[in-house]
């Protein structure tokens, strides 16, 4: 087991080197004077030819080929990301204020996703082909075809424009003046709404759980289909086992045979799916936060690529594409915990 | 092949989705005489008005816009915008039948494309095996490390609005499931004596790839790739909703549903004033995807018998 985390783990540098090279080969695409362009923060520098060719030179853009990527790469591990002019202000900056919004979001969108897709599909599985069946699946398949932005709007459309309970953002008005700028307010998590337990103000908690259940639904939606139907596939397959039967001959209580005996080894094949969620997760937040102008790292990503802001653009993806390596690394190291066989490869 | 067909046929769900996918390659073929273009060209959705907020079902056209037209020498079929007008005077209901156009586009060519990089890469690494398969899956597993949708964004973002580059990065980027999956399948086939037969009679190494191990291996790809239009589709609409896609007025599903974002809660008093400038691109879309999924759905039932009548 530790060799098999351990060889992962030395795996993980070259994965990272070989992702950020991908990421610099796209930003090379731009020329010299469109990278010089996300370095700085004053655009009239652009105009002096000779002014801009000295800055060239001493970012390195016009390198050859690998003194520029070393050169890009030393600034990287400074934390140079450059300048953001969407957000007026450094690129690393702007990540960091915008973190724990997208991570207090992400947070609350994978927990109600593994309990619930799982509860249903076990539901599924045990009730096979009957009504309850038969509803879950077509719901789970209509579910898989709405596109994240058009479910966002008929979100938004209903909860918020009809009925006025979920509204857009992350907070509202006043609590943004009372989290922001009072000197009352103490920030510990940056997740406002562990913050504002841990400062008492259960209207702030409230107002911010009121902000974040449009978005949790529509970031999770797909995840809660595509869970709930490899749970059922996988659930039917292990009910129809010789130990199942063994199980249920011996007499076994069919509940303790379903969430005892079955459910366990049924879970198996949920952990990969774990993986594909990360990924459907980390694209979906650019979608979710713009939908719900929630301020998180993908509404600012979206806004920067529309003002091709690309400075902006290229640190998100490098941040996104680190998030998800490590992401798939958990999953793997999980899934060799859960499954004996996996550690065998 | 028969057997496939039939049961695509015979299968209630599948016929659906075969049924609306027919509709829709209808409306393709007829779109210039179910929307007849004004402008040169047929991708640009002509405006109705220059009003900014959507106007409801069955707008007629301004005057000021009816003189520019026939100004410019176009005669105007429909007076009327029957699914309303989006943000900015666009006929939401041309925008959809020429759109279908743009999605079949984007969806046939994208997979295509991508479909044809992921198996000479995937056939070229099993079959000869060694360095050059780590180098071209470590290459894979490289290419799946950047979620697809930020991918797609920045790709798209660096080259620039327009379809084309839409397409461009879909393809860089989504070439890498065929890879694997035809690589796992030749990794079983190449060891079949045909093969081996094959090779003792001094047959190229790149005849037996295309000729005697692809013919064999790709059925699996196949199902895969037309699973993979719908996906492609929303997409290339999402890149379009958030505003790195399709040119502004140009004939694009995601575009439409963009124009509805600003107007999707209503004026105060009246909410969902503007239902239509998101419903009509919304249902546009769904059904589409709806009906690959509904056809692939069953492919995959086809292909893997362990799960037949189950999923």
């Amino acid at each position: 087991m530790l060799s098999y985390i351990i060889r992962r783990l030395l795996m993980l540098p070259l994965i990272l080197l070989g992702v950020s090279f991908l990421i610099f080969c796209l930003f090379s695409l731009l020329s010299p004077m469109e990278r010089l362009a996300t370095y700085i923060n004053d655009p009239s520098v652009l105009k002096n030819p000779q002014a801009a060719q000295r800055l060239i030179d001493k970012y390195h853009l016009d390198d050859q080929f690998p003194a520029g990527y070393i050169y890009w790469l030393k600034s990287l591990v400074k934390l140079d990301f450059g300048w953001s002019p969407t957000a007026n202000q450094p690129v690393w900056e702007a990540i960091m204020q915008r973190f724990p919004a997208t991570l207090e979001l992400v947070f609350y969108s994978i927990i109600p996703v593994i309990l619930v897709g799982i509860w249903l599909g076990v539901i599924s599985a045990v009730h096979h082909n009957d009504l309850l069946d038969q509803t879950i699946r077509v719901t789970a398949i209509i579910g898989w075809s709405l596109p994240t932005f058009i479910f966002g709007l008929l979100v938004l459309f209903i909860f918020y424009g009809i009925l006025g309970w979920l509204p857009p953002g992350r907070l509202s008005t006043w609590a943004q003046y009372v989290v922001y700028s009072g000197d009352s307010f103490k920030n510990y998590t940056y997740f406002i709404t562990i913050d504002s337990l841990l400062n008492g103000r259960l209207d702030i908690f409230w107002d911010a759980i009121k902000h974040l259940i449009g978005p949790i639904i529509t970031l999770s939606y797909i995840n809660w289909a595509y869970l709930l139907r490899i749970t059922r596939s996988s659930m039917l397959e292990t009910l129809r086992k010789d130990y199942i039967r063994t199980a249920r001959a011996k007499g076994v209580d069919e509940k303790r045979v379903i969430h005892q005996h079955a459910r366990k080894n049924a879970l198996i094949p949920v952990v990969t799916v774990a993986g594909m969620m990360i990924v459907q997760m980390l694209g979906g937040v650019v979608i979710t936060e713009t939908v719900f102008t929630y301020p998180g790292l993908g509404f600012w990503a979206a806004s920067s690529a529309q003002q091709l802001d690309y400075g902006s653009v290229i640190g998100f993806a490098l941040l996104f594409a680190f998030m998800m390596v490590i992401g798939n690394l958990i999953v793997d190291i999980s899934y060799a915990l859960i499954d004996p066989r996996v550690r065998l490869e | 092949m028969y057997r496939i067909i039939k049961k695509l046929l015979s299968n209630t769900t599948s016929l659906i989705g075969l049924l609306l996918l027919l509709i829709f390659v209808l409306i393709a073929i007829f779109a210039p005489y179910i929307a007849p273009p004004l402008f040169p060209d047929p991708y640009q959705i002509p405006r109705m008005s220059w009003d900014v907020e959507p106007q409801p079902p069955g707008f007629p056209i301004s005057d000021d816009m009816r003189y520019i037209y026939e100004s410019l020498g176009q005669p105007i079929a429909r007076d009327k915008a029957i699914f309303g007008t989006a943000q900015g005077g666009y006929d939401i209901f041309y925008g959809l039948i020429w759109g279908t156009r743009t999605a079949f586009r984007v969806g046939i060519i994208t997979v295509t494309c991508s479909m044809l990089i992921g198996l000479i890469g995937g056939s070229i690494a099993a079959y000869f095996g060694g360095w050059i398969d780590e180098l071209l899956m470590r290459l894979t597993d490289i290419f799946l490390s950047i979620p697809f949708l930020v991918a797609a964004m920045v790709l798209t973002t660096i080259l620039g609005r327009g379809l084309d580059k839409v397409m461009i990065a879909l393809i860089a980027f989504g070439w890498m499931g065929y890879s694997r999956v035809i690589r796992g399948s030749i990794l079983c086939t190449k060891e079949e004596i045909y093969v081996m037969a094959a090779k003792a009679l001094g047959v190229k190494d790149f005849r037996i790839i295309f000729f005697h191990l692809l013919p064999n291996t790709i059925f699996p790809v196949l199902v895969q790739a037309s699973m993979n239009i719908g996906s492609m589709v929303v997409t290339a609409a999402a890149l379009s909703f958030l505003g790195v896609g399709a040119p502004l007025g140009y004939a694009d599903w995601g575009q439409m549903v963009s124009f509805a974002r600003n107007w999707i809660i209503g004026s105060p008093g009246k909410a969902g004033e503007y239902w239509y400038a998101v419903f009509f691109p919304g249902i546009f879309i769904v059904l589409f995807v709806l009906s690959w999924n509904l056809v692939g759905d069953t492919l995959r039932d086809i292909l893997d018998p362990r799960l037949r009548g189950e999923l």
